[in-house]
């Protein structure tokens, strides 16, 4: 055998000219439009020589600023595609009824659907939030940086290769027509045989290092590096939420490895974890994929659950109301999102004793939500409430997020499910509390911390179109799904042949557009703010009265943060500095221990890029070569010990200076 | 084995010494760092002894095959338990006590994702797939090895 | 925006600002809990290769089963080779800490040695078995039984790779704190993989001898 080793296929494995999509108009126009649009970008970037600066102050960087803003315009980049995917199919879906049959033929709608969950999830949401913990963990409990500077960078960019490789899947080959969860036995070798599926098998592998590397990084970080004075019962909720959210991500991401490396094998080497024959079973993998699954929609929401206690304390100028209470529901939530994922799949045959078990304790866990929804109505009341941006994304949560999980209530019951399961009223909760908790979340966080990140507030009025049209729109794309859902309309579907409901579609494809509408807003937002930033600078650091440390610096902050770590003596740290008449210290500054930039980042997570785009392929000499290049980076990355250096006291003295001189010409 | 590099020590640690300020010598916060001779030498000793039993009882089909599995579970979780204490140096003081959390957490998830997963899979197995049940009587049959 | 006035005054002299900071802090290192974080994480992925052992263990599919195929006395002598390699690693751990170089660096090569014993043995089961028509892809029991252990067997692997990369680092810069760190942590790593070895032949060899 040894003999005939066709050097081809050594070389290409299954690549050929034929993965490259000629005959797909919209795949064509969309490669014509990210090309002409990637070349203006590279030729911008040349002209104005920022392809040294790109590198040096942000490819390489370990300042956990940098990289949270990096991981927010990621995710920013795949909320684009994530939701042309979602116009692509309302589209559809209003259209395609009785002989129409719309644009998007079932081979290619499969892909839509699929590509738009896990681009929504794995690339939108948990950059998202992994973006705003970095960005605000660090700050928040008075530190300089995260435990792992260097694992802060390398996560990063092993989610953005990893998302890299599920874009690459649009241009080069095709993406999965699973589903997001891609189970088998569709997902098998002799359902999938082409590469769809191990695009996402491989970018998910990728993205999920990076994600559960950042989870033991933010683990270390709340648990080693609080300010001094600084209890567990003094941190910011946020901090809280974040640590939990944390805690899940290194609980249940391996879990996805895992399986992940199991379907993999299935399809690659032929083994019987999965298969339907020989041993294999595959209702396995429903169970194992669940069990991370469930975790995972908690791993989104806690954060931003934490977001909402911040922004209602700011805006309502009090202290969060029962900030114990809170603590405990979001540790009662952490501990129980582990007993109930096989809610997931109550139709799968397990018998009434476990669907039972199940079902109760979903319920229970809806119970610790609820009395986070008390709490912050408590703060609120008698609040003296200012409904900027960020206050107004979070009661619109508030509405939306409860009607969502009263829905998730209603599917807990399981007999309830055998109806509902799969169907859009299914699709209509999670996108209701997604949207509605997650999104929303993640939009009064950009609004709230903007000003600290980049040095002015962003436009309210553009601020405030966006809002409206994303929550109105929200409920008119949504609704029509929970109808028909009831009315039991499957997901998933791309054609339909009952003409009476085609008016319930074209209501969310409406709904669908105001959204757009909202994005558009959204973008406008922020190139408006960015023209008028000198009439919205943040000239103090505390454009809102904040209560935690992340205010306490300036707009944005220093490389360092804090010149002097602060030391906490009272919760909401910072509106306690500012009762005592807190001053600011002007000089005994000491040098400053930093972390050093580093190439080994993006140069290990590319590595790995490449052996998973010759595994997706099976160029197994690609796929060797990549190994041992990235091992041999690894080796080589572990014998540089130089990886700090000192901020000069002199340097640390003038920043604060010219801080000073900023606060007191505002003054 | 006397041989004292001390210098090399010395420079080196110092200057990495920063992280280290406040702790004594080296190490002093970390957990699995100070095991001693005895440590090991017991640790090793019930281990030997804690693996040896279990072999034999099988080997030797000492008891029925249900009450051996229990027994070699038995068995395995205090041989775990023996490596956490005189190995890996596990006790409530490590890191303040989060190593002790994060182990005692990490165990309840891997109990109920084991015993979730055996309870929620028998019963898949028993109303979906009546041909394959977790017993061997079924399908343990004639085989032939090529 | 921000006002420095509080909203409720106290009367009192404004507090001495200097309590609100401290002029020099070294925040505890963080490399140890952060590396058994990620050994709990390890944890669960074997937890789950465990939970489909579990539910696929006994599906042999017509093929042969654990009790024809496990040879116990080959998994006695490489538990015997873990189990030293664990001590041995235990004593090259005393030796860093008393600050000898040499003594050190020779237990981690003994520590190698015992290590690439046990991953030859196995190697010579896997291809013996797959020989034997006994591969991965025969059975449900079988793909079950090589991906549990041998996952354990690529994580000794990259064990051993660590191992001779710090025995190298420790003999050109010898015991500082930083690869003191490492080769506690490699330690952790180590004494783990023994405690996952422990629920495999529990598991796996001697619970699947069983009938």
């Amino acid at each position: 055998m040894l003999d005939n080793i066709d050097l081809t296929k050594l070389i290409f494995g299954r690549l050929s000219w034929d993965a490259i999509p000629y005959h797909e108009p919209i795949l064509i126009g969309t490669f014509a439009m990210v090309a002409i649009g990637g070349l203006a970008l590279l030729s911008v970037l040349t002209y104005f020589k920022q392809w040294g600066p790109l590198w040096r102050n942000w490819f390489t960087s370990i300042d956990h600023k940098r990289i949270g803003i990096m991981y927010m315009v990621l995710g920013l980049i795949m909320l684009l595609r994530g939701f042309t995917d979602a116009l692509m199919m309302r589209t559809q879906q209003a259209f395609s009824f009785g002989d129409a049959h719309g644009f998007l033929p079932p081979h290619h709608y499969d892909q839509v659907f699929t590509a738009h969950g896990v681009i929504m999830i794995f690339f939108v949401a948990m950059p998202f939030i992994t973006g705003l913990m970095n960005y605000i963990v660090p700050l928040q409990i008075g530190a300089r940086d995260v435990s792992f500077p260097f694992l802060n960078n390398f996560s990063f960019w092993m989610t953005a290769f990893g998302a890299i490789l599920v874009n690459a899947s649009l241009f080069v080959g095709e993406f999965a027509r699973t589903g997001w969860l891609a189970f088998p036995p569709l997902s098998g070798i002799l359902a999938s045989p082409d590469v769809g599926v191990d695009y996402y098998i491989w970018s998910l592998q990728v993205a999920g290092v990076g994600t559960l590397l950042s989870g033991v990084n933010l683990i270390a970080t709340i648990v080693k590096m609080r300010a001094p004075g600084m209890d567990m019962m003094k941190m910011p909720i946020f901090v809280w939420t974040a640590l939990c959210t944390n805690i899940l991500i290194v609980a249940a991401f391996p879990v996805l490895t895992a399986v992940l490396a199991m379907l993999g094998l299935d399809r690659t080497l032929g083994t019987h974890f999965f298969t339907s024959e020989l041993g294999g079973n595959a209702m396995m993998y429903v169970n194992l994929i669940w069990i991370w699954g469930h975790p995972e929609v908690y791993i989104l929401i806690l954060p931003c659950f934490g977001i909402y206690s911040e922004v209602v304390s700011t805006f309502c100028g009090k202290r969060l109301f029962g900030y114990t209470s809170m603590v405990y529901a979001t540790l009662v939530i952490t501990i129980l999102s582990y007993l109930v994922w096989l809610h997931h799949f109550f139709t799968m045959g397990s018998g009434a004793s476990v669907n039972s078990f199940f079902g109760i304790t979903t319920m229970i866990i809806s119970i610790p939500t609820g009395a986070k929804i008390f709490n912050w109505l408590f703060t609120m009341y008698h609040g003296r409430i200012r409904f900027e941006l960020p206050m107004m994304w979070t009661v619109a949560f508030m509405v939306t997020f409860t009607v969502g999980g009263m829905t998730g209530v209603m599917l807990a019951v399981p007999p309830a499910d055998f109806v509902l399961h799969n169907s859009l009223f299914l699709i209509a909760h999670f996108h209701n509390v997604i949207i509605g908790g997650v999104l929303f979340g993640v939009f009064a966080g950009i609004n709230y911390w903007w000003p600290k990140a980049f040095g002015y507030k962003l436009d309210k009025f553009w601020g405030t179109v966006s809002f409206w049209l994303w929550v109105v729109g929200f409920w008119v794309a949504f609704t029509p799904p929970y109808i028909l859902g009831f009315m039991g309309y499957t997901r998933r579907m791309s054609h339909f042949d009952v003409m009476e409901d085609q008016w319930l579609f074209r209501i969310a494809l409406l709904g669908t557009l105001m959204i757009a509408g909202g994005i558009g807003a959204m973008l406008v937002q922020f190139v408006v703010s960015f023209m008028r930033r000198d009439k919205l600078r943040d000239l103090t650091g505390d454009p809102w009265d904040g209560r935690t440390l992340e205010w306490a610096t300036s707009s944005p902050p220093p490389a360092y943060n804090f010149a002097f770590t602060p030391r906490v003596h009272d919760n909401d740290t910072f509106a306690d500095m500012k009762k005592m008449k807190y001053e600011r210290p002007l000089k005994g500054f000491v040098p400053i221990h930093m972390p050093s930039n580093t190439w080994a980042g993006i140069v290990i997570a590319g590595l790995s890029a490449v052996m998973g785009f010759g595994l997706i392929w099976q160029m197994w000499l690609l796929v060797i070569i990549g190994f041992v290049a990235m091992m041999a980076a690894i080796i080589l990355h572990t014998f540089n010990y130089k990886r700090d250096y000192y901020i000069p006291a002199e340097e640390v003295t003038a920043t604060e200076a010219a801080y000073t001189r900023l606060l007191e010409s505002h003054v | 084995m006397s041989d004292h590099s001390t210098h090399a020590h010395g420079a080196h640690g110092h200057a990495h010494g920063h992280d280290d300020h406040g702790h004594g010598g080296h190490g002093h916060d970390a957990p699995g760092s100070h095991g001693s001779l005895k440590d090991y030498s017991i640790g090793f000793i019930l281990s030997v002894i804690l693996t040896a039993i279990p072999f034999w009882l099988v080997m030797a089909k000492v008891l029925p095959p249900a009450t051996t599995g229990y027994v070699l579970l038995a068995f395995a979780a205090v041989q775990v338990v023996v490596h956490m204490i005189y190995f890996l140096h596990m006790n409530s003081t490590n890191e303040h006590g989060w190593s002790m959390m994060a182990t005692i957490f990490t165990v309840i998830v891997l109990v109920i994702m084991m015993a979730g997963s055996i309870w929620v899979m028998y019963h898949m197995n028993a109303n979906m797939m009546p041909g394959m049940q977790m017993d061997t009587d079924a399908v343990h049959g004639v085989h032939d090895m090529p | 925006m921000s006002e420095f006035t509080a909203t409720n005054q106290a009367d009192n002299v404004v507090g001495d600002s200097s309590r609100y900071y401290v002029t020099e802090h070294h925040p505890e290192n963080g490399t140890l809990l952060g590396f058994w974080m990620y050994l709990m994480s390890d944890c669960l992925i074997f937890a789950c290769l465990f939970a489909t052992y579990a539910v696929l263990g006994r599906n042999y599919a017509g093929g042969p089963s654990g009790a024809e195929l496990f040879e116990l006395p080959t998994v006695a002598l490489n538990t015997a080779f873990l189990l030293l390699s664990s001590i041995t690693y235990g004593f090259a751990m005393l030796a860093a800490h008393k600050n000898v170089k040499s003594t050190t660096i020779i237990w981690l090569g003994i520590t190698g040695i015992f290590g690439l014993c046990f991953l030859f043995l196995e190697i010579q089961e896997f291809v013996h078995l797959i020989h034997e028509g006994a591969g991965p892809q025969r059975s449900g029991f079988l793909t079950s039984f090589f991906a549990l252990v041998g996952t354990h067997g690529l994580h000794v692997t990259f064990g051993v790779v660590w191992l001779v990369t710090l025995m190298f680092q420790v003999g050109k810069h010898g015991l500082t704190m930083e690869n003191i760190r490492r080769l506690t942590c490699l330690s952790m790593f180590w004494h783990f993989l023994d405690v996952v070895w422990i629920g495999v032949f529990t598991f796996v060899y001697l619970m699947g001898t069983l009938p």
